[in-house]
C-alpha cells in the first residue's frame, strides 16, 4: 500500500508557503528567499482578534473571549480557540496577532512543561512567574524592533489566590482585578468597573462577562456572537466550550428616519 | 473546455500600510516630585497609567523603594520603568553581597545616571527622581533627563504634571518671588501637606494624573509609607 | 455707488484672507495655536413623551483640563436644545446661529420651531464647510410630531435614533445604553440612565470629566438641571498664607485725581428727570 498519501515525500512537507497552491498558475510569482535578504518583521498584523474579557471573582478569575478571526475587515475564521490552558493554574487569551500568539503558546507551553519537570518538587509554574516570563519576552520583542503583536492577558488561580495580569505588544504590564484588551478596553471596561465587587460570585462574573461581549458585538465590528467563556479557580480550570452569544435588536424597530422627514418609518 | 476558475486562494492582504512604523515608545502618563528636607527625603508620585484618553489601571506604583535610604518615582513608558527599577534592584542586591552595605544615595543617582546614559542611542523613555538621605544624614533629592543628565536638588518633578507643579514647588519651596520670607526648616510633616496639595492640583487639571497618590518619607531610621486619593475622572 | 470703504466692513460668515498665508507659515514650520475641545461626553436618549440630554462639563486643550464646569448643552430654541463635542468655538458658534436662526423664523410664523427644522439647518451649514466646522452634536426636542432625537457629524451627516452618544467618551457612554436602554422608559427612569452613561464617560474616559448636566425636554416645559450632580470636589486644600507685602514693589508712581478733573464742590442736588 501506498503511504505517501500523494506527496512527495523527497520534498519537505512545508517549505516555506503553502505547497499546495501553485500562485504560478494564477498569474503570481513566488518569492524565493536568497540568503543575504534583509531580515523580515511583523510590522501590521494580519489575521487578528479581536477584545478578550476577564474578571476576578471570589475563589477564581473567568475569562472571555469571542471565536472570530479577522482578516482585514473579513471575517476570516469563525471558530478559533484564543483561551489557551497552560497548566492547572494558569490560562492565557489572546487579542492581536494569530500567528504570534501560536507561536506564543508554542514557547510557553515548552516553558511550562520544562519548569514543571525541572523544579524539585515537580510543582506546576505559578501564574505569576509566566506572566512574568511573558513579560520580559514581549518587551525584549519591543527593543528588538520585532514585537509579537498581541494583548496577551494571563489568568491564573493557585494556592487560595486569584492572578490577572495583561501585558501589551510593548512590554507594558499590570494586574488588576478586571481587565480588557483592544476594543474592550473601551466599551467593557465601564461595564465592568461598575460591576466589579470583590466578593462576585462565579456566576455572577461569568454572566457579567457574557453581557460584556454582547454589548461588544453591538458596537466592535471585528467582534462575533460565538464565544468562549472559561474559568480558573477553586473547582479547577474550565475551557468552555463555544457558546452563541442571545441578542436582541429591536430597538432598531423604533428609528424614526435619519432626517426629520420621517419618509422611512418602518412598521414598529 | 471551460475550465472552472479556483476560488482565489490568496486575497490581497486588508489595509497593508507602509512597513516599518511601529514605534517602540508610548506614554502612560503621570506625576513624580520629591522635596528634600534637613534630614529627610519626601518623594511622590501618582498611580494612574493610562493610554490615549483610556485609564488602563487605576492601580500601578510608580515609587519604588530602592535601599532604607533612597526612593525613585519614575513617570513616562511604564514597561521601561518596570524594566529600570527591576534593573536597578538587581544591581543594588550584588552591590550589597559584594561589599557588606547598601548603596549610599549619592552613589545610586551616579548608578542611575549612568544606567540611564548607557541607553542614550535608545532610550529608558523615564522621567525619574530620586530622594532619600545622603551619608550625613541630609535630605537630598535628584532630577534627571530620559538619557542621564542629573543634578542634585533641594526639589523636583517629572512627568505630565510638571508644568503645573514646578512653579508651585518655586514658590512654595524655595520661596521664589516672596522676597520678605525667610527660608526657614520646614518639618517632614509640612512638606508632606504641601505634596499632597501639589499633587492634588496636578490632579485636578492634567488629565493623565489622577486616582491615587502614593508618598514615602525617608529618614535616615527609614522609610514611612502613606497614600490617599484624588480624582477619578 | 457703494462707498470704497464700506467694502472693508465685514458682511458677517468667515473671512478666508489668510488662509493662504497661514499655510505658507505653517509649512515654514510655525505652530498652529491649540484650540479649546471639549473633548467630551454627550449622550440623549427617547423616553416616553420626552428627550433626555446629558453632557459632562470637561473642557480641555491638549492633555489640560481648560474649564471644569463648562456647559454644553446649548439651548435652540424653547422647545429644542442641542448638545455639542468638538471645538467649542464651532459647537457654540454653530447652535447660536442656528438658534438666532430659528428665533427669526418663529417670529415670521409665529409657530412653534421643529426639531427637523433645526436639523436642517444645522446639517447644510455643516455640510457646506465640508468637516472644516468641528461639532460634533446630540439634537433633541419635542415638537408637534412629538419627542426626537438626531446626531449630527461635524461633515454633516445625520441619524435618528432612540438613544444617542458623542465625543471622545461616547464608547463608555454607549456601552451602559446598551446594556440597560429600554423603549418607553419614564422621565425618572431616563434621567437615570443618563446620568449612569455619562458618569461613565467621565471616571473611564479621559477627555470627560467633573460634573454631569442633564436637560429634560417634555411637550409643556424643559427642566435645565444644570450640575444636575457634582462627583468631583478637590478632595484635598491647603491654605497659604502670604504676609503683607510679599509682592515686589518694583515702581511707585501717583498720580493726583485733581490734576485731570475738574472735583465741582457742591451739594447735593436733586437729579434732573
Amino acid at each position: 500500500m501506498d503511504s505517501s498519501y500523494g506527496l512527495d515525500l523527497n520534498k519537505p512537507l512545508y517549505d516555506g508557503r503553502y505547497s499546495w497552491f501553485d500562485h504560478s498558475k494564477f498569474g503570481g510569482t513566488v518569492y524565493e528567499p536568497k540568503p543575504n535578504d534583509p531580515s523580515t518583521r511583523t510590522t501590521d498584523p494580519i489575521v487578528t482578534g479581536t477584545s478578550v474579557l476577564a474578571v476576578k471573582y471570589k475563589g477564581g478569575v473567568a475569562i472571555a473571549a469571542d471565536t472570530l478571526l479577522s482578516y482585514g475587515s473579513l471575517a476570516r475564521f469563525r471558530d478559533i480557540r484564543r483561551i489557551h490552558k497552560l497548566n492547572e493554574h494558569t490560562i492565557i487569551g489572546s487579542s492581536g496577532e494569530y500567528s504570534d500568539f501560536q507561536y506564543i503558546t508554542r514557547m510557553l507551553d515548552d516553558v511550562v512543561t520544562d519548569n514543571h519537570i525541572a523544579d524539585n518538587n515537580l510543582q506546576p509554574m505559578d501564574p505569576k512567574s509566566i506572566f512574568s516570563y511573558l513579560s520580559r519576552v514581549m518587551y525584549q520583542r519591543r527593543n528588538k524592533q520585532d514585537p509579537l503583536y498581541n494583548n496577551i492577558v494571563v489568568a491564573g488561580y493557585r494556592n487560595g489566590e486569584s492572578f490577572l495580569g495583561s501585558v501589551d505588544l510593548l512590554g507594558t504590564h499590570y494586574q488588576d482585578d478586571h481587565i480588557a484588551t483592544g476594543f474592550g478596553d473601551h466599551i467593557a471596561r465601564p461595564l465592568l468597573r461598575n460591576a466589579y465587587k470583590p466578593d462576585l460570585t462565579k456566576e455572577e462574573a461569568v454572566k457579567l462577562l457574557e453581557k460584556c461581549l454582547t454589548v461588544l458585538f453591538y458596537r466592535d465590528a471585528r467582534a462575533y456572537y460565538r464565544v468562549q467563556i472559561c474559568t480558573i479557580g477553586e473547582d479547577g480550570v474550565n475551557i468552555a466550550e463555544p457558546q452563541v452569544l442571545q441578542t436582541d435588536w429591536s430597538v432598531g424597530n423604533v428609528t424614526y428616519g435619519y432626517d426629520g422627514r420621517r419618509t422611512a418609518l418602518p412598521q414598529a | 473546455m471551460q475550465t472552472v476558475e479556483p476560488v482565489l486562494a490568496c486575497a490581497p492582504l486588508p489595509n497593508v500600510k507602509e512597513q516599518g512604523r511601529f514605534s517602540p515608545y508610548t506614554n502612560n502618563g503621570g506625576t513624580v516630585i520629591a522635596v528634600a528636607g534637613k534630614d529627610f527625603c519626601v518623594i511622590a508620585g501618582d498611580t494612574r497609567m493610562s493610554e490615549g484618553y483610556s485609564i488602563t489601571s487605576r492601580n500601578v506604583s510608580k515609587v519604588i523603594q530602592l535601599t532604607s535610604k533612597c526612593v525613585l518615582a519614575s513617570s513616562g513608558m511604564q514597561a521601561d520603568i518596570a524594566t529600570l527599577h527591576k534593573l536597578l534592584l538587581i544591581r543594588l542586591e550584588q552591590y550589597k553581597h559584594q561589599n557588606g552595605r547598601e548603596m549610599s544615595t549619592t552613589s545610586i543617582a551616579q548608578l542611575l545616571g549612568n544606567t540611564l546614559y548607557g541607553k542614550r542611542f535608545f532610550p529608558y523613555y523615564t522621567f525619574n527622581v530620586l530622594g532619600g538621605v545622603d551619608d550625613k544624614g541630609v535630605g537630598c533629592a535628584y532630577s534627571y533627563d530620559a538619557v542621564g543628565s542629573f543634578e542634585r536638588t533641594p526639589y523636583s518633578s517629572s512627568g505630565t504634571g510638571q508644568q503645573l507643579v514646578q512653579p508651585l514647588l518655586d514658590n512654595q519651596v524655595a520661596k521664589k518671588h516672596q522676597p520678605n520670607v525667610l527660608k526657614v526648616d520646614v518639618s517632614a510633616k509640612e512638606v508632606e501637606e504641601f505634596v499632597r496639595d501639589a499633587m492634588t492640583s496636578a490632579g485636578e487639571r492634567d488629565i493623565y494624573t489622577g486616582d491615587h497618590v502614593e508618598v514615602k518619607t525617608v529618614t535616615a531610621n527609614g522609610v514611612v509609607h502613606q497614600r490617599f486619593d484624588l480624582k477619578f475622572d | 455707488m457703494e462707498a470704497p470703504i464700506a467694502s472693508c466692513i465685514p458682511k458677517g460668515g468667515f473671512n478666508f484672507d489668510l488662509v493662504s498665508r497661514n499655510e505658507y507659515i505653517q509649512q515654514a514650520g510655525t505652530k498652529v495655536p491649540k484650540t479649546k475641545k471639549t473633548g467630551t461626553t454627550i449622550v440623549g436618549i427617547v423616553c416616553k413623551d420626552a428627550v433626555v440630554l446629558g453632557a459632562d462639563t470637561r473642557a480641555t486643550s491638549g492633555s489640560l483640563v481648560c474649564d471644569k464646569n463648562c456647559e454644553k448643552i446649548h439651548y435652540i430654541a424653547p422647545n429644542i436644545y442641542c448638545c455639542g463635542a468638538g471645538t467649542s468655538a464651532d459647537t457654540e458658534n454653530t447652535t447660536g446661529l442656528v438658534s438666532s436662526q430659528l428665533e427669526l423664523h418663529r417670529l415670521n410664523t409665529a409657530r412653534q420651531s421643529r426639531v427637523a427644522t433645526a436639523l436642517t439647518l444645522l446639517r447644510q451649514y455643516l455640510f457646506k464647510y465640508q468637516g472644516h466646522v468641528s461639532a460634533a452634536l446630540i439634537l433633541g426636542g419635542v415638537d408637534i410630531t412629538g419627542p426626537s432625537l438626531y446626531t449630527v457629524y461635524p461633515h454633516g451627516s445625520t441619524d435618528g435614533l432612540p438613544f444617542v452618544t458623542m465625543g471622545s467618551g461616547s464608547l463608555a457612554a454607549m456601552s451602559i445604553f446598551e446594556a440597560e436602554y429600554k423603549p418607553n422608559l419614564s422621565i425618572e427612569e431616563g434621567i437615570k440612565l443618563v446620568h449612569k452613561a455619562i458618569s461613565a464617560g467621565i471616571f473611564n474616559d479621559l477627555g470627560s470629566g467633573s460634573n454631569v448636566d442633564i436637560t429634560v425636554i417634555t411637550k409643556d416645559k424643559v427642566d435645565v438641571l444644570r450640575n444636575y450632580e457634582k462627583p468631583n470636589g478637590r478632595p484635598y486644600t491647603r491654605q497659604y498664607n502670604f504676609p503683607r507685602g510679599t509682592t515686589t514693589v518694583m515702581e511707585t508712581k501717583t498720580t493726583p485725581v485733581r490734576q485731570r478733573v475738574d472735583v465741582i464742590e457742591s451739594g447735593v442736588e436733586a437729579m434732573e428727570i
